[in-house]
């Protein structure tokens, strides 16, 4: 990482900042909740993939078990690994359902041990991770959320306004990502129509599926809030969805990475822990994105 | 200056926590006997705040059609290497009895034909393995609180344990453990029949434990016995269950 030689700058613009400038970009709630999240994150895909190989075949409706029809199954077919899809199968060897562990041995199981937690079979050990964290996971984000209503970052940053909400604005972010073209100047310190989208689904969507479908699980919780079980369509079809809630986390934290070293990691990455941001250049002839 | 400091050693501090997280601390933390306390601590979390929100509330009940057309059986299929439970199994549990000791002021022992003639309860509920799948299944026996009643619990009870007639994979002998609150849950009853016929032996002749709001392993299935108890500590590996000494799975199975 370079850091400017020449002493700290004080940015404390007067009027508009401009490319280049170093600014405040993220609060301390964002930083402090975004990489809670990340651990907290992290460690319920891992565990959850885990527990996921406990019985690796995923239904819809309130009962599903080994004489019932799954609409997802990673198996073990002599020696292959296969993953199953609505009757589609793909062979995944290597990958899924078997694959070489890190001791050389072949280990026949739906996710590998690189991706669990633990990296070799405890259904146990698993739930004790899973269980303790989504604790972290559901205050993590009961806190940012309640902090951000009242501190104006949802107002503020997240609203996705009207205007933003037309489809030719839409299109717009969307050919601008495509081609890379990413806000500069003072335009960078805005959340883009997309990101807004991204974020909000995750805040709103995602996570909140996840955790909601993951108590509508639990046999205890189900006689405190049967409504939830009516509202996902049963206990099986709520972990289906629990799962497709984790698998659409995968693509956002894929999709973000992507996004945060095409738009500068070193620059991302601070302005996330330290809150300060230096502000893109502006191209040749322009003022800003806008 | 102070603030470039701090700020390079949270960089530092982020990386190392995102590495160590990504590679092998998973595993080294999860043999750590301190941070495999505080993630035990979760369990103590899970069973206060699901009894401080449910109470004495019902598990969901469903309709006869919601029935799994095949209900899978799962752990022991058969106490047959027992010899008492094979000779009772070959005569049809005729002159099979429960017994019900420990801290009560009435030792019993009751045959099929006396927990048949206590109030019956029959309810169709979903049954949740651990590993994640359901079944659903219809119950009929009297509520463990009946049994409870007739015998009269100590005011030390609690805790009781059903001793089972299965020896899981030929180890240590089958049992669990319910606490009282548990116990006089009116869902909570000693199932001898099954949709609609006696207890099939996979599914754990002639009698299980049906405790609704808890995971699958928590319903003893061969029960031979009922054992009031102050504490769990001294019993077979003081975990208070079968699979919660052997795999260290929770005592408390409400999610």
């Amino acid at each position: 990482m370079s850091e400017p030689s020449q002493p700290e700058p004080v940015p404390e613009p007067i009027g508009e900042p401009r490319g280049g400038d170093r600014v405040r970009r993220h609060r301390l709630s964002t930083r402090l909740w975004h990489w809670t999240n990340l651990v907290a994150i992290t460690v319920m895909l891992m565990s959850g993939l885990m527990i996921f190989n406990a019985h690796p075949r995923l239904y819809w409706g309130p009962f599903g078990a080994n004489p019932d029809h799954p609409w997802l199954e990673v198996t073990d077919m002599g020696g292959r690994g296969q993953l199953r899809i609505a009757g589609h199968a793909f062979d995944t060897t290597g990958f899924m359902g078997v694959a070489t562990d890190a001791h050389g041995e072949v280990q026949a199981q739906a996710f590998p041990g690189w991706m669990t937690i633990p990296s070799t079979y405890s259904l146990a050990d698993a739930r004790l991770w899973h269980l303790a964290f989504a604790w972290v996971l559901a205050f993590a984000l009961l806190g940012y959320l309640v902090w951000s209503l009242l501190n104006g970052h949802v107002r503020r940053d997240l609203h996705i306004t009207r205007a933003e909400w037309s489809p030719r604005h839409i299109v717009a972010d969307v050919i601008d990502h495509a081609r890379l073209r990413f806000p500069t100047g003072v335009a960078a310190l805005r959340y883009n129509v997309l990101q807004k989208l991204a974020y909000c689904g995750v805040l709103f969507g995602l996570i909140p599926l996840a955790i909601l479908t993951g108590l509508t699980m639990s046999p205890a919780f189900n006689a405190v809030a049967p409504f939830l079980l009516d509202l996902f369509g049963g206990r099986q079809s709520a972990r289906s969805l629990h799962f497709l809630a984790a698998m659409g986390l995968v693509l956002f934290v894929a999709v973000h990475l992507a996004m945060v070293v095409l738009a500068g990691p070193v620059n991302e990455v601070r302005s996330m822990i330290t809150g300060w941001y230096r502000l893109p250049k502006e191209r040749e002839g322009e003022r800003g994105h806008d | 200056m102070t603030e470039r400091v701090s700020r390079r050693r949270m960089l530092a501090l982020g990386a190392t926590g995102a590495g160590g997280l990504l590679l092998s601390g998973c595993d080294k933390l999860n043999g750590n006997a301190t941070f495999r306390g505080l993630l035990e601590s979760a369990e103590d979390a899970h069973r206060g705040s699901q009894r401080l929100l449910g109470g004495g509330m019902l598990a969901p009940e469903f309709a006869a059609a919601d029935m799994s057309p095949n209900f899978r059986a799962n752990g022991s299929r058969t106490a047959a290497d027992n010899a008492e439970w094979a000779a009772h199994a070959a005569s049809g549990f005729a002159q099979w009895k429960l017994r019900v000791d420990g801290l009560v002021l009435r030792p019993l022992d009751l045959s099929l034909d006396a927990l048949k003639a206590l109030p019956q309860r029959t309810q169709i509920t979903r049954h949740d393995c651990v590993e994640g799948w359901s079944a659903i299944g219809q119950w009929t026996g009297p509520q463990l609180s009946s049994v409870l009643k007739a015998a009269g619990l100590l005011p030390a009870a609690r805790f009781l344990v059903f001793h089972c007639a299965d020896k899981f994979g030929g180890a240590a002998p089958y049992y669990e453990s319910i606490d009282l609150m548990d116990a006089f849950h009116p869902q909570t009853i000693l199932a001898h029949t099954m949709n609609g016929g006696p207890l099939a032996v996979a599914h754990g002749a002639p009698l299980r434990l049906r405790v609704e709001r808890q995971l699958g392993y928590k319903q003893a299935k061969f029960v031979t016995r009922i054992e009031a108890r102050s504490s769990l500590a001294g019993l077979y590996g003081g975990k208070g269950g079968f699979w919660e000494d052997r795999a260290d799975y929770a005592w408390y199975a409400g999610i």
